[in-house]
C-alpha cells in the first residue's frame, strides 16, 4: 500500500504544483525517489510532530495541499490536539498519512502498533479517514484525497500487501463501498489492510460450504451508509473486521448506522478486544494472537451460523 | 454612533479617537476591554492589559493591512498565539475599521462569534483561532514557509506568551522556523513574568530566554514592552531581517494588568472580572491616562 501510495503521490504532484510533502525524519527509501524528483517540495520536519501539524496547517493557508507522512500512532495521537485545533476547525488541507495501521511493526512493541488511531480521527469533525485494503484501492482513495479539499487522514498497511482487486479501480466513486465477493449466508465487512483476512476467511468457507459476502470500505469517514444499510436488510448476521479497536472504529460505525434502522440484524465486531498488545510477533502472527486473522474469522462465521439453525446453511 | 461606541469614545469628546496613534490605539484597547469583560463578566484582563501596546503598535503602521480589503493576499499575517488575550486583538481590529466597534460588546455572549479566545470564524483581520497555548508558533511557521516557497514579501507575526513558552511544541516550531530560513518571521513574546498560579520564575524558569532563542538560531532582543517607540524600533529592525536567514524574536517586557494599578503584577486579575467599584476605580484610572 505504501509503494501504491507513492505513484499515486507522484502521478498528482505532476499536474498539482501546489502539493508539499512534509515527513516526520521517517520513509528512508520511500520517499527517495519524490525527494531527487522534488527536492523543494519534500520537506523533512524532524521528530517534532506536534511542530509539523501546526506548520503544515499554515503552509497550507497558503494555498497548498500539505501532506504529512509519518508511521504508526507518530502523525495522529501524539499531535491530536494540532489536528483538531489547527486543520480540522478551519478545515485546512492537509492530509496525514500512517504508514503501519494496525500491527504492521508488530515486532517493535505497543507503541508502534496503530490500534485506536481509526475511531479516533473519526471522531474528529470535518475529518475524512480512509481505510483502503489493498494497493488498488490506495491508488484510488490517494488520488481522491488530494483532489479533495480539507482535512484527510489516510490509514495505510505496509509495502508489498498482495492486491485483492484483480485490476485497478477506475471508477471508484466516493465514499462507496466495495462487494469484493458475493454471498448469501453472512457479510463480512471489512476495513484497512486487514481485507486479505477477510477474503480468505470467505474462501476458508466455501470450502465447508458457506456462501459469505466480502465488502470493503476503503471509506471510514463519511462511511458508505447505503451499503450498511442493504446489508443488514439482507443478512441476519454481520461480521466487522478491522485491525483495530473493536471500540469506536469501523465495527463501531457501522453499528451507529445500524442502531438507527431496527433492522433484525446481528452485527458481529471483531478486532482488538478492548486492550494493549501484551506479546510482539509479526504482523500476521499479532493477528492470529488477538483473534482477526482468516482462520479466525472463518471460525466466528460458523460458530455464529451454528449457532442459529444447529449446523452451518 | 450605537451606545456602546459612545461610552468607550466618550473621553473622546465629540472627536474620533486617532486610532493611527499607537498610544491611542493601546489605550482604546485597554477602554474597551474593561468594558468587555464588565459586561461579558468574562476573565485574562490582566493579560489583555500587558499585550496592548505590542498589538497597537503591530496595527498602527508596523503590518501591512487593509480593513476594507483583509483578505488582500499580501498582507501581513498576525497569529495571537496567546489566545486568551483575544480581546485585545478584535479590539484593535473594530477600531481600525475591521468590523464595527458596537460589535464588540457581545464578546463571551450566547450565541456571538467573539468567543474568550482569540476565534477567525466571521471575523475579519483576524486569521486563524487560538486558545490552546504552543500553536500559534507552528502556525506562523507554515504561513511564513509558504511566504518564502512563492517568493512573497508578507511577513508573520505571531505574539506568545512567557507562561507559553512552557509548552514543548514552541520549541519544536523554533527549530524548524530557524532550520527553514524564516526570516519573515517574527515572534513576539509578551514578557510579562506572571502565568496563572505564579510567576514564570517560580513555575519554570525561562532565564536565559534571549540566549535560548539565540541558541535555537533566531536573532533575539529586549525591549520595554509599554513603550511604543521602543516596540517600533524593534519591530522594524525584526521586519529589517529579511535577507538574514534567521527568524527574529522581541522579549517585550511588560506587566501584567499594566494601566491600572491595583490590577499591576496581581495574579488575580488574570481571571478576576472587574465589577461595581473595581470597574469605576479602574475607569478612573484609564480616564486620567488618556493620551
Amino acid at each position: 500500500m505504501r509503494d501504491a501510495f507513492v505513484r499515486a503521490l507522484v502521478r498528482e504532484m505532476a499536474v498539482n504544483p501546489r502539493i508539499v510533502l512534509i515527513t516526520g525524519d521517517l520513509g528512508f527509501g520511500v520517499l527517495r525517489p519524490l525527494w531527487d524528483q522534488y527536492p523543494d517540495r519534500i520537506l523533512n520536519g524532524g521528530i517534532a510532530e506536534q511542530g509539523i501539524i501546526s506548520l503544515a496547517a499554515g503552509l497550507a493557508a497558503t494555498d497548498r495541499t500539505v501532506i504529512v507522512y509519518s508511521i504508526g500512532n507518530f502523525p495522529t495521537l501524539r499531535p491530536l490536539e494540532q489536528i483538531r485545533n489547527d486543520c480540522a476547525y478551519p478545515g485546512a488541507d492537509v492530509k496525514i498519512v500512517c504508514v503501519g495501521g494496525g500491527f504492521v511493526y508488530g515486532s517493535l512493541g505497543m507503541s508502534h502498533h496503530a490500534t485506536e488511531d481509526m475511531a479516533i480521527m473519526r471522531a474528529l469533525p470535518g475529518v475524512t479517514c480512509f481505510t483502503p485494503g489493498d494497493p488498488a484501492e490506495t491508488e484510488c482513495v490517494t488520488r481522491e484525497m488530494l483532489r479533495r479539499k480539507g482535512t484527510c487522514y489516510l490509514r495505510l498497511g505496509r509495502g508489498n500487501e498482495p492486491m485483492v482487486h484483480s485490476e485497478p479501480l477506475t471508477e471508484w466513486a466516493f465514499p462507496k463501498a466495495l462487494v469484493i465477493r458475493e454471498g448469501t449466508d453472512i457479510a463480512l465487512m471489512s476495513a484497512g489492510g486487514i481485507l486479505t483476512q477477510t477474503v480468505a476467511a470467505h474462501d476458508l468457507l466455501r470450502e465447508k460450504g458457506i456462501s459469505a459476502r466480502v465488502i470493503s470500505f476503503p471509506c471510514l469517514k463519511p462511511v458508505d451508509e447505503d451499503m450498511i444499510r442493504q446489508v443488514i436488510a439482507r443478512y441476519p448476521d454481520v461480521i466487522t473486521v478491522e485491525e483495530h479497536t473493536v471500540l469506536g472504529g469501523f465495527g463501531g460505525a457501522v453499528c451507529e448506522v445500524a442502531a438507527g434502522e431496527g433492522a433484525p440484524c446481528r452485527i458481529h465486531r471483531m478486532g482488538l478486544q478492548d486492550c494493549y498488545t501484551a506479546v510482539v510477533g509479526n504482523q500476521q502472527y499479532l493477528r492470529e494472537i488477538y483473534g482477526m486473522d482468516a482462520k479466525a474469522i472463518a471460525e466466528k462465521t460458523e460458530n455464529i451460523l451454528r449457532g442459529k439453525g444447529g449446523e452451518a446453511r | 454612533m450605537g451606545d456602546y461606541e459612545a461610552l468607550v469614545h466618550s473621553a473622546f469628546g465629540k472627536e474620533a479617537p486617532d486610532t493611527g496613534n499607537p498610544e491611542v490605539l493601546a489605550w482604546l484597547i485597554r477602554r474597551n476591554a474593561l468594558e468587555m469583560s464588565r459586561i461579558s463578566r468574562g476573565s485574562h484582563i490582566g493579560s489583555v492589559f500587558s499585550v496592548a501596546e505590542i498589538i497597537a503598535t503591530l496595527y498602527t503602521g508596523v503590518m501591512r493591512v487593509d480593513p476594507r480589503n483583509p483578505g488582500m493576499p499580501d498582507r501581513d499575517r498576525l497569529i495571537l498565539s496567546k489566545g486568551h488575550a483575544g480581546s485585545a486583538v478584535y479590539a484593535a481590529l473594530a477600531e481600525r475599521g475591521f468590523f464595527p466597534v458596537e460589535q464588540l460588546k457581545t464578546h463571551y455572549a450566547n450565541g456571538s462569534i467573539l468567543s474568550g479566545h482569540v476565534s477567525h470564524k466571521g471575523i475579519p483581520g483576524v486569521e486563524v483561532s487560538t486558545g490552546s497555548l504552543g500553536h500559534g508558533l507552528g502556525i506562523g511557521t507554515g504561513m511564513a514557509l509558504g511566504a518564502k516557497m512563492d517568493g512573497a514579501s508578507w511577513r508573520t507575526f505571531v505574539v506568545l506568551g512567557d507562561g507559553e513558552c512552557d509548552e514543548g511544541a514552541v520549541w519544536e516550531s523554533a527549530l524548524q522556523a530557524a532550520q527553514y530560513q524564516l526570516d519573515r518571521l517574527i515572534a513576539i513574546v509578551d514578557y510579562n513574568h506572571m502565568q496563572s498560579l505564579f510567576t514564570v520564575e517560580e513555575t519554570l524558569k525561562l532565564e536565559p530566554f534571549e540566549q535560548k532563542w539565540r541558541d535555537f538560531g533566531w536573532n533575539a532582543r529586549s525591549v520595554n514592552g509599554h513603550d511604543v517607540n521602543a516596540l517600533r524600533e524593534a519591530l522594524e529592525q525584526g521586519k529589517n531581517q529579511a535577507g538574514s536567514g534567521r527568524p527574529s524574536v522581541i522579549l517585550a517586557h511588560t506587566v501584567k494588568g499594566k494601566g491600572v494599578s491595583f490590577m499591576e503584577n496581581n495574579i488575580l486579575w488574570h481571571y478576576r472580572t472587574p465589577q461595581g467599584e473595581e470597574y469605576e476605580a479602574a475607569l478612573k484610572e484609564l480616564e486620567a491616562r488618556r493620551p
